[in-house]
C-alpha cells in the first residue's frame, strides 16, 4: 500500500534516488531549488518522464521504463498542490474542487466539494473565485482540489512558499489536523527545515539528485551532512515550554521540563505552549553548575552523543529532561570536559540569544 | 449599394472564419505548448502572408489552382468547374491569406494559460480533449475571439488577392472591396461612399471589440 520511487537521470538535472512513502506517511523531500525535488515529484505525476524510473502505487504500476508501462497523468490518481496552487482563473472554489471529481457520479459531486471546503476551513468562500481569495485560501482550495481526486498519493510542492509567516503558521497547524484523515502516501517537497520538521514524519535530504541522508525527521537535521546539502551554517533545536510569566525588566519566563528560562519579552498568555529556538552555537557546556555567570539560563543534561563535523567543531547532542537540545563546540573543548554519552553536565544558553522569532506557538 | 457583393463577402468571411477556427485552435495550441526545431521557420511561414504583396500571394495561388497545375486539374474532374475564378477558390484563398490573423491570436491566448495550470488541469483526472474544453479554451477564449474577428474583418476588406485568383464576378467573386473599386471607375461616387462607410463601420467595430478582448485577456490572468 506504498508508494514507491525510482529514479534515473542524466538529464536535465542529474538523478539517482530511490525512496518509498507508507500509507498515511508524509515524507519531506528537502534540498536546494535544482537538487532534484521539483522533478521527482514531476516524474510521480507523470508529467515528466526520466530516462529510467519505476513509480508504482498500492501494487499499481504507473510508470515502468523497463516495461514500457508509462500512465498518462491524468490516469494517474494523484493529488498534486502546486507551488503556485495552479487554480483555475474562470471557476469558483467550488467549481475547481469538483473539476477533479471526474471518477464521481455528477449528483454526488457538489455535496463532497463542499465538505472538502469544510475541511479546509473554506465553508462560506465556495463562490468566490481564485482572484478574489487571498493566498492562504487559495492554497486551502487547492488543498481541496488535490484531495478531491481521492489520491492514491498527494504530492505537495513547497506548498507554503507563497504565503506570509503568519499565514504558513496557522496553514502548518490545519495540515497537522487534516492528516488525521489522510490514508495515502503525502510527500512535501520544500527547502525549509523548519517545515519538514514540524510537518514531517521522515525526511529525505536531496543534493544533486542523490539522497544525501534519509530517516526520522529529527535524526536527519541533526545530522552535519544534511545540513551541509541544505547550505544551513547551523542547526537549531528547539525545547518545549510553556510561558510562565511576563516579568518587569522586559523579559519573559518560560517553564520548561528542565527549569526556567528567560528571554526577551514576548507575546502569548500565561500557560500557552511554546517552543524555542535555539541555535547550536549559542550553547555552551559546563560539567559543573556555574555559579557567577551573567547567563540566566541553565539546565541541567546529560549527554546523548558528540558527533564530529569537519574542522574543529562537533555537535553535542544534549538530554534536557526529555528534550533534546544541540550545541557545537570546539572538539578541544569537548575533549577537555570529557564529553561522552552519558555525562551530566549543564547547558548555558544567554537570553539574549533567543529572538522573538525564534518561540512559536504550539498545539498542545 | 450593391447587396449581392456585401452578401458574398459576409458568406466568404463567415466561411473563412468557420474554417480557420479549428485551424486557429490546433495550430495555435500546438505553437503555443511545443518548443522543436524549426518552430521559427513555421511561425514565419504562417506570417508570410502578412508581409506578401497581395498580388505576388495572388500570383503563386493563381499557378497552384490554375487549369493547367493538378490541384486544378483535380478540382475540375471532381466538382465540373474550376478553382479559380469561382466562390470556393475564393474561400480557400482567403483561409490562406488569414492563417496569420487566426493563428497569432490564438496562439498568443494558448501561451497566456501558465503551464502549472494546463498540469493542474491532466492531475486533476482531465483528459487532454476535457481540458481543452473545460480549461484551455474558457481561458484562451478571447485569444481566439480576436481571431475570429480578425479573420472576418480582413476578410471584407481583402482586395488583391480576391482580384487576381476570383476576379469580379457579380455573385460568384465580386466582394464589396471589389465593388466599391467598380463603383469608383464607374465614377458612382455615392454608392461608393455607401459602401465604404459600411465597410469603415464593420472595421471600426470589430478593432474596438478586439482591444476590449485583448484587455480582458490581461485581467483575467493577472
Amino acid at each position: 500500500m506504498a508508494l514507491e520511487v525510482m529514479a534515473r537521470a542524466t538529464a536535465p538535472i542529474p538523478l539517482d534516488i530511490a525512496f518509498r512513502v507508507e500509507p498515511g506517511e508524509l515524507l519531506a523531500l528537502v534540498g536546494h531549488s535544482g537538487s532534484g525535488k521539483s522533478t521527482l515529484l514531476r516524474t510521480i505525476a507523470g508529467l515528466w518522464t526520466p530516462s529510467e524510473a519505476r513509480v508504482a502505487v498500492n501494487g499499481e504500476t504507473w510508470l515502468d521504463t523497463g516495461r514500457r508501462i508509462d500512465l498518462a497523468p491524468h490516469r494517474r490518481r494523484v493529488g498534486i498542490v502546486f507551488q503556485s496552487y495552479a487554480l483555475f482563473p474562470h471557476m469558483t472554489a467550488l467549481g475547481n474542487v469538483v473539476a477533479a471529481m471526474g471518477h464521481r457520479a455528477a449528483p454526488e459531486r457538489g455535496a463532497e466539494a463542499r465538505r472538502l471546503l469544510a475541511l479546509v476551513n473554506l465553508s462560506g468562500l465556495e463562490a468566490r473565485k481564485p482572484a478574489e481569495l487571498s493566498g492562504g485560501q487559495q492554497q486551502r482550495v487547492a488543498v481541496a482540489r488535490a484531495l478531491a481526486r481521492q489520491p492514491a498519493a498527494l504530492l505537495l510542492d513547497e506548498p507554503f512558499s507563497a504565503v506570509d509567516r503568519a499565514t504558513r503558521e496557522r496553514l502548518y497547524e490545519e495540515i497537522r489536523q487534516l492528516r488525521a484523515h489522510l490514508a495515502m502516501p503525502t510527500i512535501l517537497v520544500t527547502h525549509d527545515m523548519e517545515e519538514a520538521r514540524l510537518l514531517a514524519d521522515r525526511m529525505v535530504v536531496i543534493e544533486h539528485g542523490r539522497v544525501v541522508r534519509a530517516g526520522a525527521t529529527a535524526d536527519v537535521m541533526f545530522d552535519p551532512a544534511a545540513l551541509r546539502a541544505m547550505g544551513l551554517r547551523e542547526i537549531g533545536s528547539s525545547l518545549r515550554a510553556v510561558i510562565a510569566a511576563h516579568e518587569d525588566d522586559e523579559l519573559t519566563r518560560l517553564q520548561s521540563a528542565a527549569g526556567p528560562v528567560w528571554l526577551p519579552r514576548i507575546d502569548g498568555a500565561p500557560g500557552a505552549p511554546v517552543r524555542l529556538r535555539i541555535m547550536a552555537h549559542d550553547v555552551m557546556i559546563s560539567r559543573e553548575r556555574p555559579g557567577d555567570i551573567s547567563a540566566l539560563n541553565v539546565l541541567p543534561a546529560s549527554v546523548i552523543a558528540v558527533t564530529d563535523g569537519e574542522g574543529p567543531g562537533v555537535i553535542v547532542r544534549l538530554d534536557v529532561s526529555g528534550d533534546e537540545i544541540l550545541a557545537r563546540i570546539t572538539v578541544r573543548s569537548a575533549r577537555a570536559l570529557a564529553l561522552a554519552p552519558g555525562a551530566a553536565c549543564f547547558a548555558i544558553v544567554k537570553s539574549m540569544a533567543a529572538a522573538r522569532g525564534d518561540v512559536e506557538p504550539t498545539a498542545r | 449599394m450593391d447587396w449581392t457583393a456585401l452578401w458574398l463577402s459576409l458568406r466568404l468571411a463567415a466561411w473563412t472564419v468557420a474554417l480557420l477556427l479549428p485551424v486557429a485552435i490546433l495550430m495555435g495550441r500546438f505553437l503555443a505548448y511545443r518548443r522543436f526545431r524549426g518552430k521559427g521557420l513555421v511561425e514565419a511561414l504562417v506570417m508570410l502572408p502578412l508581409v506578401l504583396p497581395p498580388t505576388v500571394f495572388g500570383f503563386y495561388l493563381l499557378v497552384v489552382f490554375g487549369a493547367n497545375s493538378p490541384l486544378g486539374q483535380f478540382w475540375r474532374a471532381t466538382f465540373g468547374h474550376q478553382l479559380v475564378f469561382s466562390f470556393e477558390g475564393l474561400v480557400v484563398a482567403s483561409v490562406i491569406f488569414n492563417l496569420p490573423f487566426a493563428i497569432q491570436p490564438a496562439q498568443r491566448g494558448f501561451e497566456a494559460i501558465p503551464v502549472e495550470v494546463r498540469e493542474a488541469a491532466r492531475c486533476c483526472g482531465l483528459s487532454p480533449l476535457e481540458s481543452l474544453r473545460k480549461v484551455e479554451l474558457p481561458l484562451a477564449w478571447p485569444g481566439l475571439m480576436t481571431a475570429m474577428v480578425l479573420t472576418f474583418a480582413h476578410t471584407l476588406g481583402e482586395f488583391g488577392i480576391v482580384l487576381m485568383v476570383g476576379g469580379s464576378i457579380p455573385g460568384e467573386t465580386r466582394t464589396i472591396a471589389i465593388s466599391i473599386y467598380d463603383r469608383v471607375q464607374a465614377f458612382d461616387d455615392r454608392s461608393a461612399g455607401i459602401m465604404a462607410a459600411v465597410l469603415l463601420a464593420i472595421s471600426l467595430f470589430t478593432i474596438t471589440v478586439t482591444y476590449w478582448l485583448s484587455a480582458r485577456v490581461g485581467r483575467r490572468l493577472s
